[in-house]
């Protein structure tokens, strides 16, 4: 029996500041992500003694050097937030990732509430800067110059699923799952043939099949084995291979469908070899395909399309779910995603409202009809920026979404509760309310752990190995008669 | 396409108005209209929203590698 699939996603902003000579990525970083004013997370560590990003899900150790800030740098570049989510700078970059959630629905809640409040940031931070400077962020991939940041997927696997089934069921899909996952980009960079416009902006950017790089020669399967939580029992997958979506339809989608495929993998119901010969090749030359006739070529000799190799995993999908008690998201899944593969057959462009490479595509395109200008205008690559620019009023998706041209799928209402509330039914619960609860008293956070300072006693951690533990069922009513962290640690261990 | 032609018949069958064709061309074109309408109040919009230096702009970016 596959095991629940909690969920998460890691955004890697773009971050640039408007008539700023001397722009510094990294200490602009460090202002945006402390400029959101969330008392608490002034001073608290991330607790980095839990981290191994070097382990290797093919059973090794990497060797290099593991990263630990000293105490000022950690708490200037991490923030945990109430709402269960880590705010942070990565590199050169300002990152958010969400809290554990159960299902695509809450994820797209939560990856949107994380657009408002780096939003919110940024406004913060706009203010600190000299009169004439202007700080942008977008939620893309890449500068269109060669350089590229990730928007990376987490999925809660069995341990006892071999990495290996991993690899060889998921490369397919992952080749194909543009189609209806792709943000869409203008031209093409990193040495990929030219060409006007592709269904992914990361596609150009995969120079090999399996490895644990995440920065250079990128995998389309990252091998990182860091589960955040008890590694007998779990393994995290940790997806490295999409956009960062703007749509919620395409966000929500995107979740379901990988969750879903995962969980047939778990339950050993993929049960066609979809092995491809190159898939490196193969997703640079679907993601250069918005006509989506490529065919690419499969182990066996056969040749398929994308949205064909797409339809052979929703017909295992609809074979796997026939007669299983699964929870309703699933469900949802399999009929939106059999509606979207019939579109992407019959003209994509039925899907301008819902899928983030169409929308874009057919904003361009109308564009560019009245203005007599083409894929090379200056016009045309800003909009292609600017449909990620996360300002509500400037931004080209907000704009469309202020005009109701693009399907929602969770309400404002839902998003902006996400900013301070933490998701009920996973460890994020006890994470975000341990913060609004005993703020003070926490010492130090991670995925797995909570650290309190008590006085001066030693650190208390606290370890959340289940991702499904600490869900308000579970502690509420703990939470509720340990007044400080004290008696929380004296609770818990009675 | 179909959704016209649906809702000729509709309209043939309850008020048996012997123009039908015609109410449901100039439904079509009202229709046309109203997107044509909605498009050219996007594209100004986009107008009026879109970085005025689009070229320094799109120069300018920059990112450095991330993950």
């Amino acid at each position: 029996m596959a095991i629940p699939k909690v969920m998460g996603t890691e955004i890697e902003y773009g971050i640039t500041v408007k008539n700023d000579r001397d722009f510094d990525p990294i200490s602009s970083c460090v202002l945006l992500v402390n400029a959101y004013r969330e008392e608490r997370a002034a001073r608290i560590l991330w607790d980095y003694d839990q981290e191994n990003p070097l382990a290797d899900a093919r059973g090794f150790q990497v060797d290099g050097e593991k990263y630990t800030p000293n105490q000022q740098e950690n708490i200037a570049r991490n923030k945990t937030l109430e709402n269960g989510a880590r705010y942070y700078v990565d590199h050169a970059h300002p990152e958010y990732s969400c809290p554990e959630v159960t299902n695509p629905r809450d994820l797209v809640i939560h990856e949107k509430a994380g657009e408002r409040i780096v939003e919110i940031s940024r406004r913060e931070a706009c203010a600190l800067l000299p009169e004439g400077m202007q700080m942008l962020i977008h939620k893309n991939n890449s500068d269109h110059k060669g350089n590229s940041y990730g928007s990376h997927e987490n999925y809660l696997m069995d341990r006892r699923t071999s990495f290996k089934q991993i690899v060889e069921h998921m490369m397919p899909f992952f080749v194909s799952r543009q189609v209806y996952a792709g943000a869409g980009k203008v031209g093409s960079e990193n040495r990929a043939p030219r060409c006007d416009y592709q269904l992914s902006q990361r596609a150009d950017f995969f120079e090999t099949e399996v490895a644990l790089d995440t920065m250079v020669k990128r995998p389309i399967i990252n091998t990182r084995d860091e589960p955040h939580a008890d590694r007998e029992k779990y393994r995290r997958l940790h997806v490295i291979v999409g956009d960062a979506n703007m749509s919620e339809y395409t966000i929500w989608l995107r979740q379901g469908t990988t969750a879903l495929v995962l969980s047939m993998i778990e339950d050993g119901a993929v049960s066609r070899d979809l092995s491809l010969r190159d898939p490196v090749r193969a997703i640079k030359e679907v993601s250069h395909d918005p006509g989506l006739q490529q065919t690419v070529e499969l182990q066996n000799g056969k040749r398929l399309t994308a949205v064909q190799l797409q339809a052979e995993y929703l017909d295992l999908a609809q074979r796997y779910a026939a007669g299983r008690q699964l929870e309703p998201w699933y469900g949802e899944t399999l009929t939106e995603w059999a509606t979207t593969l019939a579109a992407l057959e019959r003209d994509p462009m039925e899907l301008a409202d819902r899928i983030d490479w169409v929308i874009k595509k057919v904003m361009i395109e109308r564009f560019m009809e009245r203005k007599g200008v083409d894929w090379e205008s200056a016009q045309v690559q800003m909009m292609d920026l600017q449909y990620h620019d996360i300002r509500p009023d400037k931004g080209l998706y907000h704009l469309l979404e202020r005009q109701g041209q693009v399907r929602r799928i969770v309400t404002d209402a839902e998003t902006i509760r996400a900013i301070s509330e933490p998701p009920e039914d996973t460890r994020a619960y006890f994470r975000g309310h341990c913060l609004k609860r005993y703020g003070d008293q926490v010492f130090g956070v991670n995925w797995d752990s909570i650290s309190f300072g008590v006085g001066d006693e030693p650190i208390k951690r606290v370890l959340m190995a289940e991702p499904l533990k600490g869900s308000k069922a579970h502690v509420a009513e703990l939470l509720q008669r340990s007044k400080d962290a004290a008696e929380l640690v004296r609770n818990l261990r009675a | 396409m179909s959704e016209s032609q649906q809702k000729q018949k509709t309209g043939g069958g309850e008020g048996g108005e012997s123009n039908t064709s015609g109410e449901g061309a100039k439904k079509l074109a009202k229709k046309g209209e109203a997107l044509k309408e909605e498009m050219d109040s996007l594209m100004d919009e986009i107008d009026e929203v879109l970085e005025e230096n689009a070229e320094e702009f799109v120069k300018n970016y920059v990112q450095r590698g991330g993950q």
